[in-house]
């Protein structure tokens, strides 16, 4: 059924991917451009900008790698995911809700030290009474509900967030635990807004 | 030029609070759109030149154009910007494009650097300084790029992709579109490959295929943004993008920046400039 559904989603994506021919370009003359960019910043953010294996594969391949492709990906970015030390994965659902609909962090006009938010209402519908919300990832409403509060289930999120990838090769949502992006702690904050029955996700 | 002050400041009291509704919070998408319907009236009041802020940067612009400086004290009238020396008429939209002289694909405002330094022989420092405008300073190359863009109204995008350095930049412009990295794994695809995709509640233009976004887009850049007071030119806009992607600050007239912009007009080809418009 999982297997199933991940097809589905992926030919959902190579439909909307071919819209524009995709032109080859030799990885040198890209490189070329890219560095025209960025080629003055420091170490620190060509680290950031400089692609990972999966980045290449998943770019490669239009975010719609081949099944062996797809499963060697989920198989490495599954490896990178550190559960926390004493197993419990629910934090606090009312810190969850700030990291949820904070965005800012991370951008070059941040002042060091700026609180990093995972922005999750950017992209998801959450909690039914927030109205301000994007459709670029699927609604998220009632999503601990749905799920019986269960506790597996909580963990699978866990991961989820922590690497997107480990679940879904070339997904779309950022690698929040894996780049760092945010904290064990926070991802625990997420998962409670998502689980706790108290958070308005399940109201 | 003389302006109607009171029906500018009115027009934009109106716009603000348009903005507002648009933006603020607990609005189903039917308000949005209806925000939206609102925005475009408010639009089409002051889509015109004795109301449009922008064109106080255009009248700024056509005064930088024939203003003697750099060492050389002449002016940039002689300057070519693909269409012959000190021809404006047209010139935006056929922009980026190949420049046999520097042996370059270059867009406005490259060339408009290239011309400083070649013709002028002006130390383009300071220019580049102030590429951006903001409360305490103005922008020479904002000013310039609404003046000589105006010069396009109405006429289409005709993207120039025939010469080998120009398909180059084609490509090379589609692939850093569709390029993911840094801490959120973004690229431009991210929120630009479909159609009808939301961020919050602003709506997501899609650049990934030709067609209507990408033409209402690149036709109405570049724009007088009434949140930052500023026209802002296309190389502002892929700066901001970038800075939303946290990738590092992008080179100011960087060939990465004119690649994805020859991408963008040619996803746009066909569509009608009116600039500059009035945005957000």
């Amino acid at each position: 059924m999982k297997k199933l559904m991940i097809a589905a989603a992926l030919a959902g994506l190579a439909t909307t991917a071919v819209a524009q021919q995709r032109q080859k370009v030799d990885p040198a003359v890209l490189d070329k451009y890219f560095q025209s960019m960025f080629g003055k910043a420091n170490d620190d953010w060509k680290a950031r900008v400089t692609q990972d294996q999966t980045l290449k594969d998943c770019d490669a391949h239009g975010n719609a790698p081949p099944p062996k492709l797809f499963d060697e990906i989920v198989a490495r970015e599954k490896a990178t995911v550190k559960f926390p030390a004493d197993g419990n994965v629910l934090g606090d659902w009312k810190k969850g809700l700030q990291v949820a609909n904070r965005g800012t962090g991370g951008q070059f006009s941040d002042a060091p030290g700026t609180y990093q938010g995972g922005n999750c209402y950017a992209c998801h519908e959450m909690a039914p009474t927030e109205l301000s919300y994007g459709t670029l990832g699927p609604s998220l409403k009632g999503y601990g509900k749905a799920r019986n509060f269960s506790k597996d289930e909580a963990k699978a999120t866990f991961a989820k967030v922590y690497n997107a990838q480990s679940v879904m090769a070339c997904s779309q949502m950022p690698r929040f635990g894996h780049t760092k992006f945010l904290t064990e702690e926070q991802i625990k904050d997420v998962v409670a807004f998502l689980f706790d029955p108290e958070s308005p996700v399940n109201k | 030029m003389k302006r109607p002050r009171i029906r500018l400041a009115a027009a934009l009291a109106l716009l603000t609070c348009g903005v507002f509704a648009w933006s603020g919070a607990g609005l189903a998408q039917q308000t949005t759109q209806d925000a939206e319907k609102e925005i475009e009236k408010y639009r089409a009041m002051i889509n015109d030149p004795m109301a449009n802020p922008g064109y106080l940067f255009v009248d700024r612009g056509e005064a930088l154009w024939s203003l003697k400086r750099g060492a050389k004290n002449v002016s940039l009238e002689t300057c070519d910007l693909g269409e012959g020396p000190g021809k404006l008429e047209g010139a935006f939209a056929k922009l980026p494009r190949y420049f046999k002289d520097s042996d370059r694909v270059m867009d406005l405002e490259q060339r408009l650097l290239w011309c400083m330094q070649k013709i002028q022989e002006l130390d383009t420092a300071d220019v580049v300084r102030r590429r951006f405008g903001g409360p305490n300073n103005t922008s020479d190359m904002q000013d310039l790029v609404a003046f000589i863009a105006n010069k396009s109204n109405g006429m289409k995008y005709q993207p120039q992709t025939a010469h080998p350095k120009e398909a180059e930049m084609l490509a090379a412009g589609q692939a850093l579109f569709y390029r993911r990295a840094g801490q959120m794994d973004f690229s431009c695809a991210t929120c630009h490959a479909e159609d009808g995709k939301r961020i919050r509640l602003q709506g997501l233009p899609n650049f990934s295929a030709p067609g209507k976004d990408a033409k209402e887009t690149m036709g109405g850049w570049p724009t007088y943004r009434v949140s930052q007071s500023q026209v802002r030119t296309m190389q502002h806009r892929l700066w901001d993008c970038y800075r939303q992607m946290r990738h590092p600050i992008p080179e100011y007239g960087s060939d990465g920046i004119t690649a994805l912009t020859v991408f963008m007009a040619k996803m746009a080809e066909g569509g009608e400039i009116q600039v500059p418009s009035i945005k957000r």
